[in-house]
């Protein structure tokens, strides 16, 4: 059962990143990211990670897709020109691709099973963001805090100088 | 036993639709359990949303001074059916230059995270459809995706007016979701656990058996639901706040290029919206299905849901009888110079009142804390700009 599951959801999340590098439509190829996020927040369903899944939804879709498509569409009209294949790229992405295959093939963590562990709750994450990871929590408030004045800032109006 | 009887007359109805199923294999009885739920929740909102289409214009008649719909059947009662069939077999017009694959994809998807966010909410004593431990998660993770939906109707459209419709509704979902959840927040902590169910739980008993225990009865409750019920307003597009369709501006915002059936897609997608937010809202705030009396907890439990439910969907279609349409830079300041503020202003006076040992004591020190800061803030955003009957130079 669990692994048609993931060999479907594999599919689906394949065939939509695909889908995003190939398209000749920008618009198109960012909803296309959309179905990749989705499979990814399945894959954590899958694997009773409920939490991550909801927030990968949430993020993910909520902002980052919302964001890139806003970006698209605030930015530039429609691109003409057919543009074929890019060797070069292919090349270099098959031989990045390759490369990390031959690595995690190579580890010997792969032949570690994981041992079975009780599904996290919600309460759980919260009790250890609370007291073993405050202070990573605290330096990620702050530095999204500074990336919030900095965006306030470069956004803000000038006063014009009086002469 | 009657009442407990009724109160579970549901449950026991899908154990006896699963009974002949008692052989077969767990996922088998998985799926035929899950369908079942699925279509009870789908035919209820479905019959409501019939419903509350015809009441909506009546109530808004009786509002404006008319009659309202009264042609079809007793009262005009049969006006739904009327509608859906000349939904039904109207001409699906698709612009020449839409882009056919996401204009066609947009109102499925509307519908869809409508549909799921419904499925969280308990209706009823052990009447949750969807059980999940993120509850509350889940439902603003799915509303998150509607407003990629709305943009792939404004984009696909190809059309001016679709484009201006999307942009102002992403605007404002984005600028109000913040709020909506920064008061949810507050009841998450003090129930410290993010299932619909444990919070409807934890708003169960009475004080000397007639002050019920919602979140509604403390001050940062009462405030925290009326920010939400706000941001509710938005998040639905509904009247005061439905300036991404404006009718008068910019024709019907994003649903301008859609007809028959698609557009009663969207149409259905905003009500189902629209229950949703009031169910959550009812929940968090309104102690879910618990009855307002102990004396009266022997008529069953989703008597009382769809009660509250009913009575939040009046005050919309109230709203709507009564204000006018905000401007967009009055939306935009009002969300993040007070509801934004205020929202974070109840995250504090919730913790006041848990530490003041959630008494009397705790009652009047979050009082003071939500009155200092309202009172400070309406000095500040005061424009001190003086009303007046408008003159005028050359008409008279």
């Amino acid at each position: 059962m669990n692994s048609v599951a993931f060999l479907v959801i594999a599919i689906i999340t394949l065939s939509g990143a695909l889908a995003a590098a190939a398209l000749p439509k920008l618009i198109h190829a960012a909803l296309s990211l959309v179905i990749v996020f989705v499979g990814v927040a399945a894959y954590f369903f899958l694997l009773g990670a409920e939490f991550v899944g909801l927030v990968q939804v949430f993020v993910y879709i909520g902002a980052v897709a919302v964001l890139i498509v806003f970006t698209i569409l605030l930015t530039r009209r429609e691109l003409t020109g057919d543009r074929g294949i890019n060797w070069g790229g292919a090349i270099v992405a098959l031989a990045v691709f390759g490369g990390l295959l031959w690595t995690i093939l190579k580890t010997k963590s792969l032949a570690i099973r994981a041992p079975q562990i009780e599904p996290l709750t919600v309460k759980r994450i919260g009790e250890v963001l609370m007291t073993n990871y405050v202070w990573p929590l605290q330096c990620v408030g702050l530095v999204l805090t500074a990336a919030l004045i900095g965006a306030l800032i470069l956004v803000m109006e000038e006063k014009r100088e009086e002469r | 036993m009657s009442g407990a009887f009724l109160d579970q007359i549901f449950l026991r109805a899908k154990e006896w639709l699963l009974s002949p199923l008692a052989g077969a294999p767990d996922w088998l009885i998985q799926i035929v359990s899950s369908l079942i739920n699925i279509s009870g929740v789908l035919g209820v909102f479905l019959t409501l949303f019939a419903a509350i289409s015809v009441l909506e214009r009546k109530i808004l008649g009786r509002m404006q001074n008319r009659y309202g719909p009264n042609r079809v059947g007793p009262f005009g009662l049969f006006q739904p059916v009327a509608d859906g069939i000349k939904m039904l077999i109207k001409e699906d017009v698709v612009p020449a230059r839409a882009d056919k694959v996401v204009h066609f994809l947009a109102p499925i998807l509307v519908a869809a995270t409508a549909i799921l966010a419904l499925g969280v909410i308990p209706y009823g004593r052990n009447m949750t459809p969807f059980t999940i431990d993120g509850g509350i998660l889940f439902f603003f993770a799915v509303g998150s995706t509607t407003e990629l939906a709305v943009f792939m109707a404004g984009w696909g459209s190809n059309n001016k007016f679709s484009m201006l419709g999307a942009m102002r509704a992403i605007a404002q979902m984005v600028s109000y979701e913040l709020p909506l959840i920064l008061t949810t927040l507050p009841v998450v902590m003090i129930v410290g656990a993010l299932s619909p169910d444990a919070i409807v739980a934890a708003q169960g008993g009475y004080s000397f058996g007639v002050l019920p225990h919602w979140f509604v009865t403390t001050p940062w409750g009462a405030a925290a639901f009326i920010l939400f019920f706000i941001s509710g307003l938005v998040e639905s597009n509904r009247t005061p706040f439905d300036v991404p369709e404006g009718e008068s501006e910019i024709v019907a915002g994003h649903m301008t290029e859609y007809s028959g059936f698609k557009y009663a897609t969207f149409f259905m997608a905003e009500y189902f919206g629209m229950f949703a937010i009031s169910g959550l809202a009812v929940t968090l705030f309104l102690g879910g299905w618990h009855s307002p009396i102990a004396a009266l907890n022997f008529i069953p439990s989703y008597f009382w849901f769809f009660l509250k439910l009913s009575a939040l969907l009046f005050v919309y279609i109230w709203v709507r009888g009564t204000l006018p349409r905000t401007r967009v830079d009055q939306i935009m300041n009002f969300a993040w110079k007070f509801m934004l503020p205020m929202a974070f202003t109840l995250i504090v006076a919730a913790a006041v009142w848990h530490y003041q040992g959630r008494g009397l004591a705790g009652w009047l020190w979050s009082l003071a804390v939500i009155a200092i800061v309202y009172f400070a803030l309406s000095r500040l955003l005061d424009t001190r700009k003086k009303f007046a009957p408008r003159t005028y130079r050359f008409a008279e």
